[in-house]
This record gives C-alpha cells, sequence and structure tokens, in this order.
C-alpha cells in the first residue's frame, strides 16, 4: 500500500505538478506584463500575446545564427545566450508602439477602451510582422540537454513502477521566473523609480504633484512589461514550441490571470498564473490510473475519470476569470477597482 | 462635406474598385468579392449595433458568426435517421438532467440563504448533475458517432430550404448572446471584452470537438442551395437562349460547330456568373432590409436613449434608464445581425468549416469595418465593410505583384525571393492593422462620421 502511495504520487507530480509549475510560471510573467501595463498605462493591451510572439521570434533568429556558428551553452539552450538581445528588441518595439500610438491617445486622456483598441491595431501589425518574418507554422529552438531526469532513470534509481520526468526547460523556467519575478519585486519596493511606479498607479494626480516624472514612469513600465514578454514568450517556446497563434492564444488564460488575481496588482499575476495553469491541467488530467493505485482493486473505477477533455483547455481560464469576477469582482488581492 | 457626399463618394470607389477588379481578373473574381463584401457589411451593421449605438466592447463576434453557421447545418442538411434512433433518446435526457441540475441550482441560490449550506447545496447538485448526465450523454455520442461515420456521425439536420437557416441563425446568436450577456454584461468594458473574445473561443472549441452536433473538425460539406447550381443552368434550354441572345453579335458568322464549342464556353461562364448574381441578389436584399430597420431604430426614441447611454451611463441611469436591459437588449440584437451573416456565408461556401473562425478574421476584421466606416453610423458600417473587404482580400495580389516587381533581378529560386513570395500573404494583417491606427488618430470618426440631428459630432 505504502509504495502505491508513492506511485500515485510521482504520477501525479509527473503530469500534473511539475507541468503547471512551469506552465504557471510562463502565464505569470506574461501576466505582470499585462497587469502593469493595466496599473499604469491604464488600458487593457491586447497586443501583449504578439509582442510575446514577436520577443520569441527574435530570439529564435538569433539562436539560428548562433547554432550555425556553432556557439552553444553545453547542456542549457542556446536561447539563453540570445535572450538579452531579444529583450531589448522587445523593449524597442514597445517603446515604439508607445510613441507611435499609445503616446497620442494617453496625451488626450482618451477613454481606455480606445486605447484597447489602438492596442488591437498594434497587435495586427505585430502579428503581421512575426509572419512575414519567421512564417506561421511551428519553429523548434530548443537544444542542449532534454531532460534533467528522464523516467527511465528515475525508475531505476528508486525502483518505483511510475517515473519522474523532469525537463531542462521546465527547470530552467522556474529558476527564471524566481529571479525575474524577485528582481521585479525588489525593483518595485526598493528603488526610487520604483517607488514612482507604485505612485503613479495609485494615484496619478497625486504622484504628478509629488514630482514623479510621467514620462520616465511610462519608460520604465514599457522596458519591464516588454522583457517580461519576451522572457516568457522565449520560455514557452523552449517549453513546448513556437507558433505565432498559440501566443494570441495565450492571451486569454494571461488575461484571465491578471484579472483573477486582482489587476494592477503584481503578487496578484503571479498568484493567477499558477491557479489558471493548475487548474486547466488539473481538470483535463485522467485520474483513472492515480486512483488506480489508492484505491483497493474491487471499486477500480472504468472511465478515464477526465473531468473535461483537452479539447477545453482553454475554457478552464474563461470559468475562472468568471467565478472569480461574480464572487469578488476586485479579484483576489483588491485590485484597481475605478 | 456632409456625410451623404462622403459615402457617395465612398461607395463610388468601391464600385470602381470592384469594376476594375472585373475588368482586370475577372467578373466572377469581382462578384466573389462583392458576395464577401455583403456578408460582411451585414457582419459590420450589427457590430455597429452593438459599439456605434450602445459602446458595448464586445470581442466575440466570431462566435456569433459561428453559431449562424451551425444554423445553416442544422436547417438544412438531411436528417441522420440512424443516429437519432441510436443516441436520440439518451441525448434528450440528458440535456433534461443538465437543466434540472441548472433549475435546481437556480432555485437553491435564489431560496437558501447564504451561507454554508447554499455553497453545500450547490455543489452536490452541481457534481450529481453533471455525473448523471454524462452517464446518458456519453454513450448517446459514441452510438451517434459511431453511425457511418466516414460521411455522417452526426444528428444530421432537419433538411428544410437553407434560406430558413438564416432567420435561425439570428436566433441561435440571440440565444447565446442573451445567455453570455446574462454573465458578462454586468462587468466593466475591459473585462467585458475578455468574457466575450474567452466565450468566442470556448464556443468554436465545442463546434471543433463535438461531432455529433456537425461533425466537428470533419466538417460538413455540400449544403443545400438557395440558388441554381450552375450543372442544372448549362443543361436549361432557357439559360442557353439568354447567352445566345446576349452573345449574338460574337456568335454570328461562326460555322455551326465554331459557334457550338464557343456557346458551350460561354454557357459555362455565364452559369457561374448567374448563380454568383443570385446569391448577390438574395445578400444585398438582406443588407437593404436590415440597414433600413438600423436606421430606423437609430433615429427613434430608442435609438436617441442608447446614444444617452453610450455617452453618460451615469446621467443616463440618473434619468430613470435601465442600461443593463438596455444592453442587454442591443447585445442580443447585434449578435443576431451577426449571426444571420454567419448563416449567409456558410451558405454561400456551401460547407461548415469549425476550424476556419479565427479571431482575426471574424472578430477583429469585423471590428476594423465598423471602425473605419465610422462608429454610430449604419451606412458607414456598410461601407466600411465593403472597404475592408476589398483591401483585405486584394492585398495579397498586390503584395505578390509588389514582390515579384521588387525580386525581379533577382533568379527564381534566390532564398530571399522564395520567403518574400510566401510573405506577401502575410502582409494583411499588417495592412489592416496600419489602416485602423491610421484612421483612429486621424480620422477617429471614420470615413462616414456619425450624424446627430443632421450635424456630425464632435470629436470628444
Amino acid at each position: 500500500m505504502g509504495v502505491d502511495v508513492v506511485n500515485a504520487m510521482v504520477l501525479l507530480a509527473n503530469f500534473v505538478v511539475v507541468p503547471a509549475l512551469a506552465y504557471g510560471s510562463q502565464l505569470a510573467l506574461g501576466a505582470l506584463g499585462i497587469t502593469l501595463v493595466y496599473g499604469i498605462l491604464r488600458f487593457a493591451n491586447f497586443s501583449h500575446g504578439d509582442l510575446m510572439a514577436f520577443g520569441t521570434m527574435v530570439v529564435i533568429l538569433l539562436t539560428w545564427q548562433l547554432q550555425a556558428w556553432n556557439i552553444g551553452l553545453g547542456l542549457l539552450p542556446t536561447a539563453l545566450l540570445a535572450l538579452p538581445l531579444g529583450i531589448a528588441a522587445t523593449i524597442a518595439v514597445g517603446l515604439a508602439a508607445d510613441r507611435a500610438v499609445f503616446r497620442f491617445y494617453r496625451l488626450r486622456r482618451s477613454a481606455p477602451v480606445v486605447l484597447a483598441i489602438a492596442s488591437v491595431g498594434v497587435m495586427f501589425v505585430l502579428n503581421g510582422v512575426v509572419r512575414v518574418v519567421i512564417g506561421p507554422d511551428d519553429r523548434s529552438f530548443s537544444d542542449g540537454a532534454r531532460y534533467l531526469i528522464n523516467a527511465r532513470e528515475f525508475k531505476s534509481l528508486t525502483g518505483l513502477a511510475e517515473g519522474l520526468t523532469i525537463r531542462t526547460s521546465q527547470v530552467l523556467t522556474l529558476a527564471l521566473a524566481v529571479i525575474a519575478v524577485a528582481a521585479l519585486f525588489w525593483f518595485l519596493r526598493r528603488t526610487r523609480a520604483g517607488k514612482a511606479m507604485r505612485a503613479y498607479s495609485d494615484n496619478e494626480d497625486l504622484a504628478l504633484l509629488s514630482g514623479v516624472e510621467p514620462d520616465r514612469v511610462v519608460l520604465l513600465t514599457w522596458a519591464i512589461a516588454a522583457s517580461l514578454a519576451a522572457i516568457a514568450g522565449t520560455l514557452y517556446g523552449l517549453d513546448k514550441s513556437f507558433q505565432p497563434f498559440t501566443y494570441f492564444q495565450l492571451l486569454l488564460p494571461m488575461f484571465a490571470a491578471a484579472i483573477v488575481g486582482g489587476i494592477g496588482q503584481p503578487h496578484g499575476a503571479i498568484a493567477g498564473g499558477f491557479l489558471v495553469a493548475f487548474s486547466e491541467i488539473a481538470l483535463t488530467y485522467p485520474y483513472k490510473k492515480f486512483l488506480g493505485y489508492l484505491l483497493p482493486d474491487d471499486v477500480r473505477p472504468a472511465g478515464l475519470l477526465q473531468l473535461l477533455s483537452t479539447d477545453y483547455k482553454l475554457s478552464v481560464s474563461f470559468v475562472i476569470l468568471v467565478v472569480v469576477l461574480l464572487w469578488r469582482p476586485t479579484g483576489l488581492f483588491r485590485g484597481r477597482i475605478a | 462635406m456632409s456625410g451623404n457626399t462622403r459615402a457617395a463618394i465612398g461607395f463610388g470607389v468601391v464600385a470602381a474598385a470592384l469594376l476594375s477588379v472585373g475588368l482586370g481578373q475577372s467578373w466572377s473574381v469581382s462578384l466573389a468579392v462583392l458576395n464577401l463584401c455583403l456578408i460582411s457589411a451585414v457582419m459590420a451593421l450589427g457590430v455597429n449595433i452593438q459599439w456605434g449605438y450602445a459602446g458595448l466592447f464586445n470581442v466575440g463576434t466570431m462566435a456569433f458568426a459561428a453559431l449562424g453557421g451551425l444554423a445553416a447545418v442544422l436547417v438544412s442538411q438531411p436528417p441522420v435517421h440512424e443516429a437519432v434512433a441510436a443516441g436520440g433518446a439518451r441525448l434528450l435526457i440528458a440535456a433534461g438532467v443538465a437543466c434540472l441540475t441548472a433549475g435546481v441550482v437556480w432555485l437553491a441560490c435564489r431560496r437558501l440563504p447564504a451561507g454554508a449550506l447554499r455553497t453545500a447545496a450547490v455543489a452536490v447538485a452541481a457534481v450529481v448533475g453533471y455525473f448523471s448526465a454524462s452517464a446518458f450523454f456519453n454513450p448517446a455520442v459514441e452510438a451517434i458517432e459511431a453511425v457511418d461515420s466516414s460521411s455522417t456521425g452526426y444528428l444530421g439536420g432537419l433538411g428544410l430550404p437553407i434560406v430558413i437557416s438564416w432567420a435561425v441563425g439570428g436566433l441561435f446568436a440571440a440565444g447565446a448572446a442573451w445567455a453570455i450577456g446574462r454573465v458578462a454584461l454586468g462587468l466593466r468594458a475591459d473585462y467585458f471584452a475578455i468574457a466575450t473574445l474567452g466565450i468566442s473561443e470556448i464556443v468554436i472549441a465545442v463546434l471543433k470537438n463535438e461531432d455529433w452536433l456537425a461533425r466537428g473538425v470533419k466538417n460538413v460539406t455540400g449544403l443545400d442551395r438557395p440558388v441554381p447550381y450552375e450543372i442544372g443552368l448549362q443543361r436549361a434550354e432557357w439559360f442557353q437562349d439568354l447567352v445566345r441572345a446576349l452573345h449574338r453579335d460574337s456568335l454570328a458568322g461562326l460555322t455551326e460547330t465554331e459557334s457550338a464549342a464557343l456557346l458551350r464556353q460561354l454557357v459555362i461562364e455565364a452559369s457561374g456568373i448567374f448563380v454568383k448574381l443570385c446569391y448577390a441578389g438574395l445578400f444585398a436584399a438582406v443588407l437593404l432590409v436590415v440597414l433600413l430597420l438600423s436606421e430606423r431604430a437609430l433615429r427613434s426614441p430608442w435609438g436617441r436613449m442608447m446614444r444617452a447611454i453610450r455617452d453618460n451611463e451615469t446621467a443616463a441611469e440618473a434619468l430613470g434608464k435601465d442600461v443593463y436591459r438596455r444592453h442587454m437588449q442591443v447585445f442580443v440584437l447585434g449578435s443576431a445581425v451577426v449571426g444571420v451573416a454567419g448563416a449567409m456565408l456558410v451558405t454561400l461556401d456551401g460547407q461548415f468549416t469549425p476550424t476556419s473562425y479565427i479571431p482575426l478574421r471574424f472578430t477583429f476584421l469585423i471590428w476594423v469595418m465598423v471602425i473605419i466606416g465610422g462608429s454610430g453610423n449604419n451606412l458607414g458600417a456598410v461601407l466600411g465593410g465593403f472597404i475592408v473587404w476589398l483591401s483585405w482580400i486584394e492585398a495579397e495580389p498586390l503584395a505578390l505583384w509588389a514582390v515579384e516587381g521588387l525580386t525581379a533581378a533577382m533568379t527564381p529560386d534566390d532564398p530571399l525571393r522564395v520567403h518574400l513570395v510566401e510573405a506577401a500573404a502575410h502582409v494583411r494583417p499588417i495592412l489592416m492593422g496600419v489602416i485602423l491606427l491610421l484612421v483612429m488618430r486621424f480620422a477617429p470618426r471614420g470615413v462616414v462620421p456619425e450624424t446627430v440631428g443632421g450635424q456630425r459630432r464632435l470629436a470628444p
């Protein structure tokens, strides 16, 4: 019995916990960007998914070039070397979009919905640029060691019937996400510029009266949101694969994460990201084998015990969104209400 | 320049563009573009009712278009009696159980005081309902999909003329909009946008995966037609006579065999054009009806109230207008119009392919039409539909032509040239985005601005 429980736990870790931790980190990084833009620039940015796709595209192109030159990081994916330049390019695009599009409406104090529609325009352009440059197809760019622990090794090491697979990309995702989030929180809480950003988010007029420079705050917001977008996109691409359309579809779970956590609240976006990721994966996982280990033979269930077909993954984030909004309209961590 | 002059010029430009496509490419292409322009215009009218009249930011248009398409299948396809016999009864029971569960949950929420008891009651009802409904649903679906799955594997439809489905599509979309509105309309504008975006993705996911309903990704093809078939026309005596009469000059002075061969070719060509003209007539009729009704509604006291709510929700509410119910009305009405257009589109295509519904094409492109045309102005929305569809469809050949001109000096297998030729198709979203941003910035009221009491509205 004891071994069965361990087997069941390993099974769950392998198919639910580890993938959800990685996916949750990717969502959280994306949602952080959305929530920052929403909190400080005050609009729902529909182009965030395509901004991620753009950053990832730059990273992929650089990675291919580095691979052609035989420059790599050994066990780690080459994409890590390309990432800083990818971040820089994404920041440049974010700032260019702000200068060319969003700034005009901000200065006129247009309604948030006008900015949101403008972001749809930016989304179209970025989407087209990505497709023109790299095409609409699946692109793979991961290299280095694929597994940190693979199922066979794990089985022979522990003697268990169930294997645990941990991919390098998953560990890398978690590590990079922790670093990025720690740096962000340190920046927001400890530095003058970060405090200015928080003040601007809380009360724009008061912050301006206190001498906060709005242009600087806007610049920093785009820089941070775009960096997070490039990191999140690259990690998602390494973990799964890169396809421009999938990045557009990530918009929904990322927005759900940001809103569920309380929009405008960075820690809310992180909590929301993991909530959405764990629900998506836990609800679409078939529990037949898992319960098979825990229950006695004669009461074993017949069906797959999958609560929701994987085809309906996207709907999970939406349902969470609606439930949270009805039950607690400001999100888990009191977000911006106005 | 008054709005009407601008509209006249705009439609003149569109007509000239369609004519030049007809002369330059072919009349068949020109009419195909015109048909899609007409359908796009109807969709744009639907979105204009929501955004232009009432300021609802609905980004779920795709779902309503797809539901209209579903109606076309369910109304016009012949029923699959075997499948109905195999799973119909159990499917009905499952639906009954689901409704019962919903009723119990609703009652519990209404009657029980908020607290642990209510939460527990709702949870128990939901879990019991879910498992007992799936006990009937899953075997029913299996049985239905097993019936000759390569050609049917679904319940089929009612076998009625497909034109009826246009109205049914509107009803489907209206029903869905009502249900969605119940959940989402209370939300703030940007949450509402995200919610509708999410729901539209879910609707498409359902259509892709529930094979028993409309064959999912296996598609339903060969739908009924409201217009004659080309083959039938080519064989019809009167049609041959008509073509002969139209081409009397070019047929004259040829030998018997020559003139017969030429006539056969002319008849084949003319039959395609005739079918497209029939479609165009039907679509134009629908467009006119919707346009007239929308215009009447906009000019009525109801329309004035909607604009008041759009421009200042708080003030309208203070004057006793029920904002939620008015929003629900426009949401349902606008979605119904999109549903009608969705059914027309599937009728024109003759097939229902759930994978073809992508947000860029069926949600955001329609939005671009409304904003470019002039939000709040029905004629503007129609014109926007025409302009945007024309440029969307003609952007690809034009980009290809430009690329080939630019790379003419390169060898045909030059990798850069190959890449650029492949990429030409993806120039479309860039073009649309740039047009949208430019119009928003420099002509925020659109090509034909909204008029109120004969005067153009001032920019906000």
